[in-house]
């Protein structure tokens, strides 16, 4: 069972299936967010449904060119024998 | 039958006779003690235990109350796994530095006073540090000097600090320093206790020692340390100062940290290393923020986080294991030969990116929920994008690069059963907390009025989640390791180090053989020169003078001697001579 699930993750014939379900899933979440009940809200953006889903992309993207950023351009990125 | 047994004396005696057994004997006594300590600590009651004098100190070997149950509870458990997973290992020395350190970090977590805290947290660093040198290799030996250097450090200035404490408050007993929740209300003496606890909590800029000495230790080792000496750290804080506000921004700061040098790395538990600088960050705010929802919030997330993260150093250090290779860029393919190592990983990513019904999702949220109910929407907003962050480097970017990704062909298998069962016992705990956080949330410091499972809370984290799914399916060949090592702090003192040896190597020996030159061929016969005028000087100039006054004094003496004959007659003239002379004066000045 675990074989087969973590196959289907892995193989390469599954990855129509995997694309499919993934973009299902994401449609779903941001549905699901238009129809919550929102009674606790404490910040401006808890107001908003589909803010959750654009911040963890913006993050994501920010996250990732901002470090490969500071890492290139910033030097922090050296070497492997930089230490020896 | 006391109602009280130190769980720390279980397993720093325990950790005595093991070298002397082996086999089915040896495996049974290292799950045996850790079992028993999980009883002591649910057997325990809160009060105060071994109260003694030192020195004209109080000391108090163990205070237990709700906070100390908390963490011990966690620490016997995962002692307990721990040790499942270092079961194959034939040398007992691993073992026994295993249980002096979750010793020492349960003998922290009791400390009633600051003597008996200072002795146990010693004891943590020297312990621990065994498992980065059981590494072996080059490598290993030198982070382990630089990570041992580092801690002892850390404990000169903890020392200082418990002392100048001491004497400014005349107390060394264990608990809130007055003030912390006011800024600025800290005596000397506290700011170094809080320098080295933040130290062994990883705080940046003192968290390099973290990242660069548990990727090289032993696969089981580094499973122990990923457990103990920050979660250590956190307890102490809590205890200690909770409400700083310095915290709230040190840990924001910190979660934000970790994720950002986690996308950098290429090794796959340094990369690992780097997110518990990241979580460690949530429970420091929780520290800091203060309420009781917060301080919740950092116990439960400590709870969650060592059972997660044990879990993901244990799937990556079996890959380790079993492949012997680190680097992700020389990983890749290994779901066809490893399915259920990955799942039991997955587990862990899931937890620890805290998706509904894993354990991070009821404990992470109590943390950012606290923050939002102190109305801080900037902290609210960097735990969030660091949650992204976690989710993309330990739930996308390290299995996709590890497990799936390019096929290397590296031949494996799964690694050894006692590896698997101790995954499988952490991954349960995993899912456990997440789908009933009510047995966790009744262990907790305060009464937890807290309800993770709203539907606008689900949506919200699957949201910020799959979106990150989305953002790194796009981004993924930005993602692309690179065969890199990144600079942390830690190049101040490995760098430094050099530039301070090269400094005493060349313009300071220099200097020092110029000295040396000098005072040889111009100071040496000047003062040669110097000392024979001198003494020239001495002879012919003082000691003549000294020589003429003796003189000179000598033959007064010789005169007033000679008036002193000692015959009445000479002494009749004299003072019939005074007396004819008074009579003149006498005259002369009358009239």
């Amino acid at each position: 069972m675990i074989r087969r699930v973590v196959g289907f993750f892995g193989d390469k014939e599954y990855a129509g299936q995997r694309r499919r379900l993934f973009y299902l899933i994401l449609v779903l979440i941001v549905v699901a967010d238009f129809l919550v009940p929102r009674e606790h809200a404490e910040f401006l953006w808890d107001r908003i449904p589909g803010w959750s889903a654009l911040y963890g992309f913006g993050s994501c993207v920010l996250l990732i060119f901002v470090s490969k950023f500071l890492g290139h351009r910033g030097g922090l990125m050296r070497r492997e024998d930089y230490y020896d | 039958m006391t109602d009280f047994i130190h769980p720390a004396l279980l397993f720093i005696l325990g950790s005595l006779p093991i070298p002397f057994f082996s086999g089915l004997i040896r495996k049974t006594y290292l799950v045996l003690i850790p079992a028993l300590a999980i009883l002591a600590v649910v057997a325990m009651s809160p009060g105060s235990y071994g109260e003694a004098q030192f020195i004209g100190q109080d000391i108090l070997v163990a205070k237990v109350d709700r906070l100390s149950i908390v963490f011990a509870t966690v620490f016997t458990i995962m002692a307990l796994i721990g040790m499942v997973y270092a079961l194959h290992l034939p040398r007992a020395g691993q073992h026994v530095a295993a249980f002096v350190y979750v010793g020492s970090a349960l003998g922290v977590v009791f400390a009633g006073d600051y003597l008996t805290l200072y002795l146990f947290w010693e004891g943590m660093a020297f312990a621990s540090a065994y498992l980065i040198f059981a590494g072996h290799g080059d490598r290993a030996i030198r982070a382990a000097f630089r990570y041992l250097m580092v801690h002892v450090t850390g404990g000169v200035v903890l020392l200082g600090g418990i002392l100048l404490h001491g004497a400014a408050t005349g107390s060394l007993s264990f608990g809130p320093i007055a003030g912390a929740a006011i800024d600025g209300g800290l005596d000397p003496g506290a700011y170094l206790i809080l320098c080295g606890f933040l130290l062994n909590a990883a705080v940046p800029p003192l968290n390099a020692w973290l990242t660069d000495a548990y990727p090289e230790a032993t696969v089981t080792g580094a499973v122990f340390l990923s457990a103990f000496t920050t979660k250590t750290a956190i307890y102490v804080l809590a205890r200690v100062f909770p409400g700083l506000e310095l915290l709230v921004w040190l840990g924001t700061a910190m979660a934000l940290y970790g994720v950002i040098y986690a996308v950098l790395e290429n090794d796959c538990r340094r990369l690992l290393a780097y997110h518990i600088v990241s979580q460690v960050g949530y429970m420091v705010a929780g520290v800091g923020i203060g309420t009781e929802l917060a301080v919740n919030g950092a116990a439960s997330h400590a709870f969650a986080h060592i059972l997660y993260k044990a879990l993901l150093f244990m799937g990556a250090g079996a890959v380790i294991y079993v492949t012997g290779r680190r680097k992700l860029t020389e990983l890749g393919g290994l779901y066809r030969t490893m399915p259920v190592t990955v799942a039991l990983y997955m587990v862990g990513a899931f937890a620890i990116s805290a998706f509904p019904f894993f354990s991070g999702f009821v404990t992470k949220s109590m943390v950012v929920a606290a923050a939002g109910e102190d109305h801080r929407a900037l902290v609210v907003l960097a735990l969030t994008m660091a949650s992204s962050g976690t989710f993309l480097h330990t739930g996308l970017k390290l299995p996709y690069y590890m497990f799936f990704g390019t096929d290397r062909g590296i031949e494996a298998r799964e690694p050894p059963r006692n590896m698997l069962v101790a995954m499988g016992m952490a991954a349960v705990l995993c899912i456990a907390i997440g789908v009933f956080p009510a047995p966790l949330y009744a262990l907790l410091p305060y009464p937890v009025d807290f309800e993770p499972y709203t539907g606008q809370h689900v949506t919200e984290s699957l949201g910020i989640l799959m979106f990150t799914a989305l953002g790194f399916v796009i981004f993924l060949r930005a993602l692309d390791p690179e065969n890199t090592i990144s600079i942390d702090t830690d190049w101040f003192y490995r760098k430094g180090a050099r530039y301070f040896m090269w400094f005493a190597e060349r313009p300071l020996a220099r200097y020092e053989k110029a000295v040396s030159d000098v005072s040889e061929t111009a100071v040496l016969p000047f003062l040669h020169g110097s000392a024979r005028a001198g003494l020239r000087l001495d002879l012919h100039g003082v000691d003549g003078v000294v020589n003429g006054v003796a003189h000179s004094i000598f033959s007064g003496g010789g005169v007033l001697r000679r008036l002193q004959t000692g015959l009445v007659t000479h002494y009749a003239l004299a003072m019939i001579a005074g007396l004819i002379a008074a009579i003149l004066v006498f005259a002369v000045v009358w009239r």
